[in-house]
């Protein structure tokens, strides 16, 4: 009994001993070799649809810069890990990714929840991080290592109140939400806020559970409610039935909605019943520019299906991860910051994408209207505080960055 | 030696591991070398699974109530104490510093918080308790899911602690701090394991512990021998709360960010796969059944490509496979070269007999019980 | 009130589909006194087996009752094969050990359902076809406000034709006699020279068989399914089934249609009392708290005395 507790002891013994490291500064980001940057998202849990996707687009972007030759002849290696959509485990795959697998940049993470649970450990070991598309504005506050390509909720929010108090001329407005989505919330959140002070009224508010399959409950209350317009900023999942539901039970009120609704399979959810609502979107799939026509094929062919708004964003997060190295000249970690940082007017396939200086994204937001299976281009709407550009989204770095991120002048956002 | 002094060399020694440990662990390290951040972070994680475990084996392996609602507790206790050192202890802490130094400050705070942690925890094991412990096993089992549901739910409609977003410090417009504090490190973890282990196993080793083990067996006959079942069913799950609560607040001040998708109900399958597979009615099963089940999907991720992906159905096909071959666990019910007490053993029929494939059945003095457990503690720190 | 009547509609209409998988549950428990949690992953088998068939078929979309009808058949035969080779292969060999084990290895074939078919086809939501044409057609006003769908009316018929037919198999054949000897007594049932194990299986496979039905019939009304759609509409099915008294079949029914209308109208009215929409899973649990607190043996079971 003593003997097994000894051996034990020894084993244990030898074996911290075998995976000990030296303590001191190693710093990322060597000149030579190959980039390692590393992804992580939810590919086996409830969201995993959005981690894949998100990865399809980064892996494409990934091959493309290689088979042109890399960055200054260095191949760009991804090491993924699955976070199973839990925070804690995000915390954790990050903490391996720059621990062991060394990496010199991080892509990630979809849900703003599980960004902030891992951007802590990123910040403190000073590893440039960014996300494709959380939203929440508490992200990129955790520290100046964290950055991302995506609106804020904010903005979004604001965007289509604007459209509906301005272009529609709607007063009265429902809400149904996705109670669990942290994105859901804040965009809700912030339109809410925006339409009341543009004069508006929100006469019902209901929300529902990413999952849920019946939606009648909530809807036939707002059908009560009478409202000009329904704002649904959930996800494709839910809102294809919503839509169709919202027909079915003799709804005329236009939907409203964010960049959550774009992917292919909303239009086999949703169907005929689509046609009339509108989304506020970086990008519209059936934009007839070269550039994202070719990344639509290039994703299709590749993977057999259309690319949605999270596979573009993670393909941009790439490209432009790519594109700070090269002005960078090194993957050295404070170099690859300050480049991200400077990231200006960068062309990606959602849009032309500066990172302003809270390390969020500038680009203006379209709104696009459902049609026949199409996002058809309705408008363009601009941050706040300065004039709608006609296609380009970079106005002088002042007048834009006092409208994307929180403008003091409005209440807007309230976590700084 | 006398026995008090036993215990006190046996105490010195623990604390001494983990302090050591812990440098081991932290920035500088021991003489330099240190054990890399993400193996560090796996042993705290464990820690905090051992815990889990070893409570919930309490309420399951030993009173035989099945309870798929742990996480739910961890969840409360986590919730609670961090919203304390959030919003209502930074002023406490700084007067303290005033009297006592940094240090000691934030022990003493900390230890509040998870002391107010663990009793919140265990009013919510009362709550849930009373009103579901009267129900049989498989009814238990979802009426126990469904709370922790339903207390996920609420948590997640409070917008002072994070709502959807999650929670990792003050929330305007109210005044707290601005990010919560990591006062958890191995020191408190491990220590808080070490003590879970003494709690529990004291508690079987007496009356109450017989008193429980006994309505696991057959709680009729139980009854019937005069035990008041409720009354031991509901101290089993209110102490196993408590200390649900305790994992949850080390977990969040060690984690600094909290989220209800961290407390989903497969978090609560997990810690019950935990003990199955460690043997239900053993304190070592479930030390064993934590280590394995925290270290297992980490150690899965180095799986090539395709059968990264697979992962979670080699996790669950191996639970199959547990319950097919050998479904007391690991352990049995039988604890690690220990059994001065004959403890009944619930057998499966067919089951192969006891002492058979275990670990041979030592015949100790009382005394060196104190010692063993000090033991375990060690190996598994 | 043409705004209750409509929420009454919709909320039978959810509830006809807890009703259906409920029916497995209550089945499966009344014989082997065992919670299948596995079942609400075959209630989703089926809706994928049906997208499969569909797609392999090239059924298009478009109103058409006879795909519909080959499209059930199939994913309910796949599902009774499915639920068989459960029982068969991860329920029978733990049978004779405790009650715990039987639950945990449920346990186990629910997440391994859950995690091969994530890790296989991917989580993404996939668009079932639709056969009755919900997306085209309008639907019809019964007053004022309240309407019903085409879908709806479907879903309600074939889902009561379905328990009609498990009345009538249950109450006035030989095999169904044979189901309620084996659920009143296992061993006394195997004494009489009845084959327990056979009517064991056929018990599972018409219960998965229902539950895939019911997976079929809400793809109509919501064509979005995906890997993990089984779980929590299967926990609420088994509230259904013990608020309708377990064991016992019009008590499912009557247990899945008032779950369905609860949580509707918990959903629709309950902001004016206070209760936001977003408890409306934790209806189904609060019920079945106070199912099992002031009636444990539920609306029409009866009580069973422990014997010692």
């Amino acid at each position: 009994m003593k003997r097994t507790l000894f051996a034990l002891f020894l084993i244990t013994t030898l074996l911290t001993a075998l995976a000990c490291e030296r303590r001191g500064n190693a710093t990322n980001g060597s000149g030579t070799g190959p980039i390692v940057v590393g992804y992580y998202g939810d590919l086996s849990g409830r969201t995993s649809s959005f981690g894949q996707s998100t990865k399809n687009g980064a892996e494409m972007a990934a091959d493309e810069i290689n088979k042109a030759g890399g960055i200054d002849g260095r191949t760009i290696q991804i090491i993924v890990e699955d976070d199973q959509g839990e925070p804690n485990k995000a915390a954790t795959v990050v903490t391996k990714l720059i621990n062991q697998d060394k990496v010199m940049a991080i892509l990630g993470e979809v849900a703003s929840s599980n960004s902030l649970a891992a951007a802590p450990k990123a910040q403190a070991a000073k590893v440039p991080m960014i996300s494709p598309s959380s939203t929440n504005p508490a992200v990129t506050q955790v520290g100046d290592y964290i950055f991302r390509v995506c609106f804020i909720d904010p903005f979004q929010g604001e965007v289509m109140a604007k459209f509906a108090a301005n272009n529609l001329k709607a007063k009265h407005a429902a809400i149904l939400y996705d109670f669990n989505s942290d994105y859901s919330r804040g965009l809700f959140e912030f339109f809410k806020r925006s339409f009341t002070s543009l004069g508006g009224q929100i006469v019902l508010e209901k929300s529902y559970t990413q999952g849920d399959r019946d939606f009648s409950g909530q809807l036939t209350a707002i059908r009560s409610a009478n409202p000009d317009v329904i704002y649904v900023p959930g996800y494709y999942g839910e809102v294809g039935v919503i839509s169709n539901q919202t027909k079915q039970l003799g709804i005329k009120a236009p939907l409203l909605g964010g960049d959550g609704w774009d992917a292919p399979q909303l239009w086999q959810l949703g169907g005929a019943s689509l046609n009339g609502n509108y989304i506020s979107n970086h990008y519209s799939v059936d934009d007839p520019s070269p550039a994202i026509q070719k990344f639509v094929a290039d994703y299709k062919a590749r993977y057999n299906i259309s690319p949605d708004a999270l596979a573009a964003l993670g393909y941009d997060s790439m490209k432009v991860l790519a594109d700070a190295i090269k002005r960078a000249g090194s993957t050295e970690n404070t170099k690859l910051r300050d480049a991200i940082a400077q990231t200006k007017d960068f062309p990606g396939v959602t849009g032309k994408i500066s990172i302003d200086k809270d390390r969020n994204a500038v680009k203006p937001a379209v709104v696009l209207k459902l049609e026949n299976s199409k996002f058809v281009y309705e408008t363009t709407i601009a941050p706040e505080g300065s004039t709608p550009p006609a296609t380009s989204s970079a106005p002088a770095s002042g007048a834009s960055t006092a409208g994307a991120p929180a403008p003091p002048a409005k209440a807007a956002s309230p976590t700084n | 030696m006398p026995t008090f002094l036993k215990r006190i060399l046996g105490l010195v020694v623990v604390v001494a591991l983990l302090i050591g440990m812990n440098t081991f662990m932290g920035r500088e390290g021991l003489f330099g070398f240190g054990l890399p951040y993400y193996y560090a972070e796996i042993i705290n994680l464990t820690g905090i699974s051992i815990i889990l475990a070893v409570s919930l084996n309490l309420i399951t392996g030993y009173t035989g109530q099945f309870s798929i609602g742990h996480a739910g507790f961890m969840a409360v206790g986590a919730y609670s104490s961090v919203f304390m050192t959030v919003y209502y202890s930074e002023g406490l802490e700084q007067s303290l510093t005033g009297l006592v130094g940094a240090t000691l400050a934030q022990s003493l705070v900390f230890l509040g918080v998870i002391i107010f942690g663990a009793l919140v925890a265990a009013i919510a094991g009362l709550v849930v308790g009373i009103p579901s412990l009267r129900l049989r096993g498989d009814y238990l089992a979802i009426v126990t899911l469904g709370f922790a549901e339903i207390i996920r739910i609420i948590i997640l409609n409070i917008d002072r602690v994070g709502g959807a977003t999650g929670f990792r410090g003050r929330v305007p417009p109210w005044d707290g701090r601005l990010i919560i504090p990591q006062y958890a490190n191995f020191i408190w973890i491990g220590g808080f394991a070490v003590i879970t282990i003494v709690v529990v196993y004291n508690i079987v080793n007496s009356d109450t512990g017989r008193a429980l083990i006994s309505i696991r067996e057959d709680e009729l006959a139980a009854e019937a021998m005069g035990i008041n079942t409720t009354r031991h069913k509901v101290l089993a799950f209110v102490i196993s709360s408590a200390f649900a609560g305790i994992a949850g607040a080390l977990f969040g001040h060690f984690r600094q960010f909290l989220h209800t998708n961290d407390f989903q109900f497969i978090r609560s399958i997990e810690i019950i796969i935990m003990i199955v597979l460690g043997g239900m009615g053993s304190i070592t099963g479930a030390v064993l059944g934590a280590i394995v089940i925290t270290i297992l999907p980490e150690l899965l991720r180095k799986l090539p490509g395709d059968l990264y992906s697979y992962r979670l159905v080699i996790y669950s096909a191996l639970l199959i496979v547990i319950m097919l071959t050998r479904p007391q666990g690991v352990m049995g019910a039988k604890e690690f070269g220990l059994s001065w007490l004959k403890r009944p053993q619930r057998r499966p029929e067919g089951d192969k007999p006891a002492g058979e494939k275990g670990v041979p059945i030592a015949q100790q003095p009382a005394t060196a019980v104190i010692d063993q457990g000090k033991e375990q503690g060690k190996e598994h720190a | 009130m043409d705004t209750f009547v409509q929420q009454l509609i919709n909320g039978l209409n959810v509830g006809a589909i807890y009703a259906l998988i409920a029916l497995g549950y209550t089945m499966v428990y009344g014989i082997l006194r065992l919670i299948n949690f596995a079942h609400g992953d075959v209630y989703m088998v089926g809706a994928f087996a049906g997208y499969f068939i569909a797609l392999s078929l090239g059924l298009a979309a478009g109103p058409s009752i006879f795909s519909l009808a080959l499209v059930l058949l199939g994913s309910m035969i796949i599902a009774a094969i499915v639920g068989m080779i459960i029982e068969r292969f991860a329920y029978r060999p733990v049978r004779k050990y405790s009650r715990m084990t039987t639950l945990i290895m449920a346990i186990g074939v629910s997440l391994l359902i859950e995690n091969l078919f994530v890790a296989r086809i991917g989580a993404a939501p996939r668009a079932f076809p639709d056969f009755l044409g919900s997306q085209s057609q309008p639907p019809i006003h019964l007053f004022g406000n309240a309407a019903i769908s085409k879908a709806q009316i479907i879903i309600f018929l074939v889902s009561i034709a379905l328990m009609v037919l498990l009345q009538w198999v249950v109450f006035r054949t030989k095999v169904g006699t044979a189901m309620r000897a084996v659920s009143f007594n296992l061993n006394s049932a195997k004494l009489m020279g009845i084959n327990t194990d056979a009517i064991i299986s056929l018990t599972f496979a018409i219960g998965s068989s229902l539950a895939a039905a019911g997976g079929v019939l809400t793809a109509q009304y919501n064509p979005n399914i995906d890997p993990l759609m089984g779980i929590l509409t299967g926990l609420k099915a088994f509230v259904a089934a013990v608020l309708g008294g377990i064991g016992n079949i019009p008590g499912a029914v009557l247990g899945g249609l008032l779950i369905g209308a609860a949580e509707t109208f918990v959903v629709g009215y309950g902001s004016q009392i206070g209760i936001a929409s977003t408890y409306r899973d934790a209806v189904a649990f609060a019920i079945l708290i106070l199912v099992l607190l002031l009636r444990p043996s539920g609306l029409l079971g009866s009580t069973v005395q422990e014997k010692v």
